[in-house]
């Protein structure tokens, strides 16, 4: 195993109505979540049909990630193995309250296999892999809080391993009212050192 | 690279409370599973392999007061406990926790259920059982739908070769809700007979509840009789579809062949598949095809649904064990519930259990987002 270092070639984050890719400003919108990933879906040129049936946080997911693959020049037709690990806090919580809303009354019981396919976080990656083809390994994680030594470790590791090409990992989280995005790209050059500091500086950003 | 083994391990289920108890089940072809008619889990009546509380509470009641925890969490408490008892591990800061569940405390969500809605945070799950056995490390969640237990099996093997722990404590549990039931059932993946993996009159799954752990470590001083090294492991996407298997295996195939490189073995040194094999149309099938295209059509293979039903977040783990009992008391356990071939492509399915010599072991998954995952174990001579 060569431990050869590695670099952050692009990050994205979607928060606060805003989008900005690499820390430059690319869309914003005030309003709810659902018009501003809309607004932002089409603004940023995702084009993917199936995104209007997806749940709030595949919306988010796919359209950090597309703006960003997309930057990277990352095509389908290349079958890249970038792999994907993402993390967040609240699982897919906020479509498993749709789902028990449907089964909570038995006089009012109408569960969905559309909403129950949702109840799954890592729904979201297999969603992303059929966009861009990514045969590669898909992982998602539950932390109470962002953890860059988490990440760190499992990309070095599927790096190293010769077990994906690149990796592209981060936080994407849906609750209630609240979203919040940070994906960034490890690849084996990039303009950002691929080290804990960094990631949690470009995290804080 | 340093060697990693799956070593001590636990297994909490309807059909006993330790891994050789439940072991010995299987042994006699005994199925956990039985017909439950209780509305409050779903309208009509269904198999399920569920954990009778008050044999639970009564092994609990040693450890802490059973109105504290949650119904999964006494589950991973007593499963973990019996764990670190045997291994005598002792807890500081070179020991991690992966707590791998899909649904975790989701009935908590449920209006009539006495935890307040945070508990199904899985974070909060993951804390619960963190603090209980004093570890210092933050608990490590995998929630990727059906592959999350035995992909704890290499997420740990993984952060033990990065340095970042010496020794990994695994938990996979989920419980049998309304929630999934109605889920599954929406769905029509339900079977309201026994489940038949890969026979030809099978009609869907069974969902059951276990909770499974094991300890995954580095160390030779902290291996069990029946420890295994994990030689090899991967995990690749169909880039397919959310809900449905690829029809052509490409996932399942390709993680095989990632999981056997990585082993320096080929296809003929497995000897023997632990399989999914859920007894849904499209994952049998697909797994069919993806064994025969890696070459693996021949070898003795079993799904453990029959015995367990469905136990989504800890089944990969669960069947992971269980293989481990295989290796260690070289028997190939039948596959219960299978009669006649009911796939298109032939697979050697273990029709009446046997012994024979055995040495390595291969572990697949499959699950909703198009996830699969391959793991190889090898006994390991003490």
């Amino acid at each position: 195993m060569t431990k050869e270092s590695l670099g952050i070639s692009s990050y994205i984050q979607i928060k606060d109505h805003h989008i900005k890719l690499n820390g430059k400003p690319l869309f914003s919108h005030e309003g709810a979540f659902s018009e501003f990933i809309k607004m932002g879906y089409k603004q940023c040129g995702v084009a993917y049909p199936k995104f209007f049936k997806m749940d709030d946080l595949s919306k988010l997911a796919l359209v950090a990630a597309d703006i960003l693959l997309k930057h990277e020049g990352v095509q389908p037709e290349n079958e890249e193995n970038i792999a994907l690990i993402f993390s967040n806090k609240a699982s897919s919580l906020n479509t498993d309250r749709s789902h028990q809303e449907s089964i909570q009354n038995k006089d009012n019981y109408y569960p969905s296999p559309a909403v129950f396919v949702y109840t799954l976080p890592n729904i979201c990656l297999g969603e992303i892999s059929i966009k861009y083809k990514l045969y590669s390994e898909n992982s998602f994680f539950i932390f109470d809080n962002f953890n860059a030594e988490h990440l760190y470790h499992y990309s070095q590791s599927l790096m190293q391993s010769k077990q994906a090409e690149k990796v592209l990992c981060g936080w994407v989280d849906v609750d209630n009212d609240t979203y919040e995005a940070f994906l960034y790209l490890v690849s084996k050059n990039g303009s950002y050192e691929h080290t804990i500091n960094e990631i949690n500086k470009l995290y804080k950003k | 690279m340093n060697k990693v083994f799956l070593s001590y391990n636990n297994i909490i289920s309807s059909l006993g409370f330790s891994s050789e108890a439940v072991v010995e089940q299987i042994q006699k072809e005994v199925s956990g599973l039985s017909l439950i008619k209780d509305k409050t889990y779903l309208p009509q009546p269904f198999y399920s392999s569920l954990i009778d509380n008050n044999l639970l509470n009564e092994a609990f009641e040693s450890l802490g007061s059973p109105q504290n925890y949650t119904k999964l969490e006494r589950m991973m408490i007593l499963s973990l406990n019996d764990v670190i008892t045997q291994s005598n591990l002792s807890i500081n800061d070179r020991v991690g926790l992966i707590v791998s569940t899909t649904k975790g405390n989701v009935d908590a969500l449920d209006a009539d259920n006495s935890f307040p809605e945070e508990r199904a945070y899985l974070s909060s799950l993951a804390n619960s059982i963190s603090n209980f056995f004093g570890i210092t490390r933050t608990p490590i969640v995998i929630s990727n739908a059906c592959v999350s237990g035995i992909l704890a099996v290499a997420t740990a093997k993984r952060y033990i070769q990065q340095g970042m722990y010496d020794h990994v404590l695994v938990v996979g549990g989920d419980l049998v809700t309304e929630f999934i039931l109605s889920g599954f059932n929406s769905f029509q993946a339900l079977s309201d007979e026994l489940c038949k993996p890969y026979d030809k009159d099978r009609k869907g799954i069974n969902i059951g509840e276990v909770t499974a752990s094991a300890l995954v470590t580095n160390d030779i001083e902290l291996l069990s009789e029946d420890a295994v090294a994990i030689i090899g492991e991967a995990s690749c996407n169909d880039a397919n579809h959310i809900s449905g298997p690829s029809r052509t295996g490409e996932g399942l195939f390709r993680s095989i062949q990632s999981a056997l490189e990585q082993s320096q073995i080929s296809a003929k040194d497995i000897d023997f598949i632990s399989a999914h094999g859920t007894a849904t149309l499209y994952n049998d099938e697909m797994e069919a095809i993806a064994f025969n295209r890696s070459g693996l059509e021949d070898v003795p293979t079993h799904s453990l649904k029959g015995y367990f039903g469905h136990t989504l977040g800890a089944s990969g783990l669960l069947e992971a064990i269980v293989g481990v009992h295989s290796l260690k008391n070289d028997t190939l356990y039948k596959s219960l519930g299978f009669d006649t071939l009911g796939v298109s492509k032939p697979i050697n399915l273990i029709t009446s259990t046997q012994k024979t010599p055995l040495r390595t072991m291969l572990k697949t998954a499959s699950g909703f987002g198009g996830c699969n995952t391959a793991v190889v174990f090898k006994k390991h001579a003490l």
